[in-house]
């Protein structure tokens, strides 16, 4: 069957549309957050006391230990790192949330709007997000105490990279988790990432969690990155296959998202329950 | 090639664990005609509704939309549909424009900024264009959903109590909106409504629903010398309280 247009509207199919559906849900969220300045406020919040913490906890122990000494910035690293994954991850299902506060989800499943190109959205909306927090406070880190997360160059777009991808895969199976249960499993979406935080091993190596957690840590695509972070802010090496082998774990780990998102939202059409999102 | 009937539900079903919202209903709706889902809560009209939204995927059966199975096919047409209930807004925190804006680009709409300030000033909301659409009264929000409704020049507009909450004036004041716009666009139109007075006005065709099944279909007149009442609200309440057979026996 032919797609029929009136003359009013422009084509609905091809990229252009989609790019086009794409746009309007990105003006829709730069919108939400241009009329709220403690949103955009909260957005930097949370990285920006966690850095400081972090900072002055590695400026005292520069003091008191050597290692700490040898590897400034292990730990502010670390925090700028962990923050980019959950701020990635919140991103991603605040924005999502925000359709499901505003009884919006129903009209964006009931326009021409693909859930692809609705999943295309949140995540350029997630990246926008992590700029607005994490901008700043990584000027503020250097500003600080001397440390430049750019200067670890290349390797920090290969970090940056693998975590980003990481938090879309983990706001794929909370947002489907909305979808699917509703409001009642919102906490869901605000939590998910914090599980990762002791086994992917932020701020201490593989080896000191007890033999069979080992395993699941290095499941994790997180691990690997703080593992390369260790190796390049202590030994100065950079370890290209801890990054090869989080982009594979990635993977994977997003199309099980998707997949999870897309079985989600087809029970949320069956069970009805997309009919009383919201409420 | 003939042209697809707007709607066409076939033995369509919906059933939720053990209630059957929808049992098996057959209907087709023609071009450019009004036609009212009656019933009381849980007769089945919002599911029905859904079903022909595609936000709600059938039990069995078919809900087709110009042509399109709306389980599996729904993007061929949802550009040529919209829907306005007055219980649903939308986003409180973007402005009026904003929002006409935003589904005004989703929908694909051509010279959009020039649509939306025709829209605008055919139901009276050029004032009202940059103010925050959560800080209107009831009135305003039913105008905004409207336009919202309205943007992409629907040639299927599904509408769930469209005038509830608004004073008789405003009420009377969007019933003749929308039978402006149905006659210049030879839309064609699905009403669910509680209110029998907007459906004698509106409709030209009432589909009667109680626990799942369709009661009776006809235009309201019939509906009314059919059941030997006054008016349409009476028929409504005899074949609610007592069921279309016995409504029909003992007028």
């Amino acid at each position: 069957m032919m797609i029929a247009t009136s003359g009013r509207l422009r084509e609905q199919r091809g990229l252009a549309a989609s790019a086009r559906r794409v746009g309007g849900m990105m003006l829709r969220h730069w919108y939400v957050l241009r009329s709220s300045w403690p949103r955009a406020a909260e957005l930097i919040y949370w990285p920006l006391v966690q850095m400081l913490t972090w900072g002055f906890l590695q400026t005292y122990l520069s003091q008191a230990t050597s290692l700490a000494a040898r590897a400034a910035g292990l730990f502010i690293g670390a925090v700028l790192l962990w923050d980019i994954l959950v701020r990635g991850q919140l991103g991603f299902s605040i924005a999502f949330l925000e359709e499901v506060w505003s009884h919006n989800l129903g009209h964006l499943l009931m326009s021409p709007l693909r859930p692809a190109e609705l999943i295309s959205a949140l995540i350029v909306v997630s990246l926008a997000k992590l700029a607005v927090a994490m901008v700043p406070v990584a000027f503020m880190a250097y500003w600080f105490f001397g440390f430049n997360i750019l200067s670890l160059g290349v390797a920090f777009a290969a970090l940056f990279a693998n975590l980003i991808v990481m938090s879309w895969a983990l706001g794929l199976v909370s947002a489907g988790v909305v979808v699917r249960w509703g409001l009642g499993a919102e906490n869901f979406a605000w939590l998910v990432a914090f599980v990762l935080l002791p086994l992917c091993c932020v701020y201490y190596p593989v080896t000191t969690l007890p033999g069979w957690l080992q395993p699941v840590a290095l499941a994790l695509p997180p691990t690997y990155v703080f593992e390369g972070l260790r190796a390049l802010v202590v030994h100065h090496t950079f370890e290209a296959g801890y990054m090869v082998k989080a982009l594979m774990l990635n993977l994977v780990y997003f199309a099980l998202g998707a997949c999870a998102f897309a079985v989600f939202l087809r029970q949320a059409r069956a069970s009805g329950s997309l009919v009383q999102m919201g409420e | 090639m003939p042209v697809p009937a707007p709607v066409q539900v076939r033995a369509l079903r919906k059933v939720y664990g053990e209630i059957i919202a929808v049992d098996a209903i057959d209907f087709t709706l023609h071009p450019a005609t009004v036609t009212a889902l009656l019933g009381g809560n849980g007769a089945g009209k919002t599911t029905t509704i859904a079903m022909l939204m595609g936000l709600v995927t059938p039990t069995s059966g078919e809900a087709r939309v110009f042509g399109a199975d709306m389980a599996h096919e729904r993007y061929k047409v949802l550009h040529r549909m919209n829907y306005e209930s007055a219980y649903v807004d939308v986003p409180m925190r973007l402005t009026v424009r904003q929002n006409l804006d935003v589904f005004g680009r989703l929908y694909g709409v051509r010279a959009l900024a020039a649509r939306i300030r025709e829209i605008a000033g055919q139901l009276k909301l050029a004032d009202l264009l940059d103010r925050p659409y959560g800080k209107l009264s009831a009135g305003q929000k039913t105008r905004v959903s409207l336009a919202k409704a309205l943007i992409n020049e629907p040639e299927l507009l599904l509408l769930d109590e469209p005038t509830a909450s608004l004073d008789p004036d405003t009420a009377d004041w969007v019933r003749t909106r929308l039978e402006d716009y149905c006659r210049s666009r030879a839309a064609t139109v699905v009403l669910a409504s509680h209110n029998m007075a907007e459906v004698e006005r509106l409709a030209d065709r009432v589909i009667m629903m109680e626990r799942g099944r369709i009661l009776a279909d006809a235009t309201p007149h019939e509906l009314v010398v059919r059941f030997g009442r006054a008016n349409l609200e009476e028929t409504f309440l005899a074949i609610a309280r007592r069921g279309a057979e016995e409504a029909e026996m003992r007028p």
